[in-house]
């Protein structure tokens, strides 16, 4: 019974932080815009725009939900929800401290890419459903991307996996000391290419979560806005919000793959605390770059997956389970 | 023998009886529908369903490899060549009058009698306590040493696989 309670507390915890973020990083995220572009961003609502947010989920939500007359209604309703599934899922899987975790699974490095995977589907069909040529094509585009990059995502994930025996989340955390040199980044004592790999990764999950330089699947303004563009109202509002659910897991899985995730590196402010900043320092990286970078070419995108990040990657492998083995 | 609703068993009980649902609801929506794109969707579900069954039966590796290979890439792949093809959705499958019906039923009411006459008359082992913990390490350790070949033979597969689509794609662009 005790954990029946437990479990419905960090439901309602993991259903709080989640609204908290996805509402409040697109505020981050265009008050990061504004300040790299020398404009201010949102202003006027509530002190600092504050409460910008609030105001677009009410202008969301009391928007009619048109479906187009070509659209496959079913299907065209359903891809939101099923885009926004998986993303809150993975959240149960997230450890933000040693013992914060709703549910420790010993496979948690999997069940994060197997229900990423979900989503290049959900994508697919949302493209499909919306029964107009621009969503299709954007939609086979923004899979075919994600495809792409899951290969070498999942690749330099291995050598992880192989450093630390393990694929549970929190054993991965536990084994990286709490030193910085201690930190998967900087394990060269592992394997050399440590940091290339967290490039390569960090990389693959720029390109994962859709985000500028690699948006092609979105392209708000010229592309007219891809997979999303026959919906409206809260059905715009759930891809959005994936979006940035997306980008908070991205963020979590890089700092617990590779920057010791709640280790804290000076022995102040208990671990969760040192999870949330890395995190989020990450995610100021990832707004930092959307900003900062113009879009690369649809062909330049796929090039750099299929002819350097793979055969990097796989390279990367095999000189890990060199080191290890010598070692 | 009877367990009541709230019990551990019942639960599970229930839980199962939901990812069967799943699984029926998905299979069903695969195979009766007219669209294809709605096919592919129904056969995604259906993979959800099959996996949760994996989790319920306690090897959360499987399951999770369900998600990521069928889910992920085998619906995709397969939603990709649909939409490369342009099936012709207004060309409905044309029906023979009268004896498909009857075919249909002759076909699907004979395979089931087999399974069920299987299932109730077949000498059953006895349920295998667990061979072994089902965790990674040991599914990993006998797919490297007992079922080499079979994991070697796979891959071939999909080597020839590679081979072949490159040997399709080999013309390029340009050649139309």
């Amino acid at each position: 019974m005790n954990e029946l309670i437990r479990l419905l507390a960090y439901m309602l915890c993991i259903a709080a932080f989640l609204g908290l973020n996805l509402a409040y990083l697109g505020w981050v995220e265009r008050k990061g815009a504004g300040h790299f572009q020398r404009r201010t961003g949102p202003k006027e609502v509530g002190p600092y725009g504050l409460l910008q947010p609030l105001a677009d989920g009410l202008k969301l939500m009391s928007k009619q939900l048109v479906v187009p007359a070509n659209a496959d209604k079913l299907i065209y309703m359903a891809a939101p929800v099923l885009i926004m599934v998986p993303s809150v899922t993975l959240f149960v899987a997230i450890p933000f401290g040693e013992n914060l975790v709703p549910r420790e699974f010993n496979f948690g490095l999997i069940m994060m890419f197997a229900f990423a995977s979900v989503a290049g589907l959900s994508i697919l069909i949302g493209g499909w459903g919306s029964g107009n040529k621009y969503s299709l094509i954007a939609g086979t585009r923004a899979v075919s991307q994600n495809i792409a990059y899951e290969i070498p995502m999942l690749l330099t994930a291995i050598n992880i996996v192989m450093i630390s025996g393990s694929l549970d989340l929190n054993e991965i955390i536990r084994q990286q000391g709490s030193y910085i040199w201690n930190w998967n980044v900087f394990r060269l004592d592992k394997s050399i290419l440590m940091p290339v790999s967290f490039l390569v990764f960090f990389i693959c999950s720029v390109a994962e979560t859709n985000r500028t330089p690699f948006d092609m699947g979105e392209c708000e303004g010229e592309l007219v806005a891809g997979y999303h563009t026959e919906y409206g109202g809260m059905g715009f509002g759930l891809y959005m919000m994936a979006e940035y659910a997306n980008l908070v897991i991205g963020a979590s899985l890089i700092t617990i793959l590779f920057l010791g995730g709640w280790q804290s590196p000076i022995g102040i402010l208990p671990g969760p605390h040192w999870f949330l900043l890395k995190m989020y320092f990450l995610i100021w990286v990832f707004v930092w770059i959307r900003w900062t970078f113009p879009r690369t070419t649809f062909w330049g995108l796929l090039n750099l997956s299929w002819k350097y990040l793979i055969p990097f990657a796989m390279v990367n492998l095999l000189l890990t389970a060199l080191f290890i083995k010598v070692i | 023998m009877n367990p009541s609703l709230f019990s551990p068993e019942g639960l599970a009980g229930i839980i199962f009886l939901i990812l069967i649902v799943v699984t029926m609801i998905g299979a069903i929506i695969a195979t009766c529908t007219q669209r294809l794109i709605r096919s592919v969707t129904g056969l995604a579900v259906c993979f959800v369903g099959v996996a949760g069954l994996y989790y319920f039966l306690n090897s959360p590796f499987v399951a999770m490899m369900e998600l990521l290979i069928y889910v992920g890439a085998v619906c995709v792949t397969i939603a990709f060549a649909i939409m490369l093809a342009e099936p012709d959705e207004s060309k409905l499958a044309r029906k023979i009058p009268g004896l498909s019906g009857g075919l249909a039923a002759i076909c699907g009411g004979s395979v089931s009698f087999a399974l069920a006459y299987a299932a109730v008359n077949g000498q059953w082992m006895a349920p295998a306590a667990q061979v072994n913990d089902g965790s990674l390490k040991m599914i990993g350790r006998s797919l490297l040493t007992t079922y080499s070949m079979v994991f070697e033979v796979i891959s071939i597969v999909l080597l020839v696989a590679i081979i072949g689509s490159m040997a399709l794609a080999r013309s390029g662009r340009r050649k139309n």
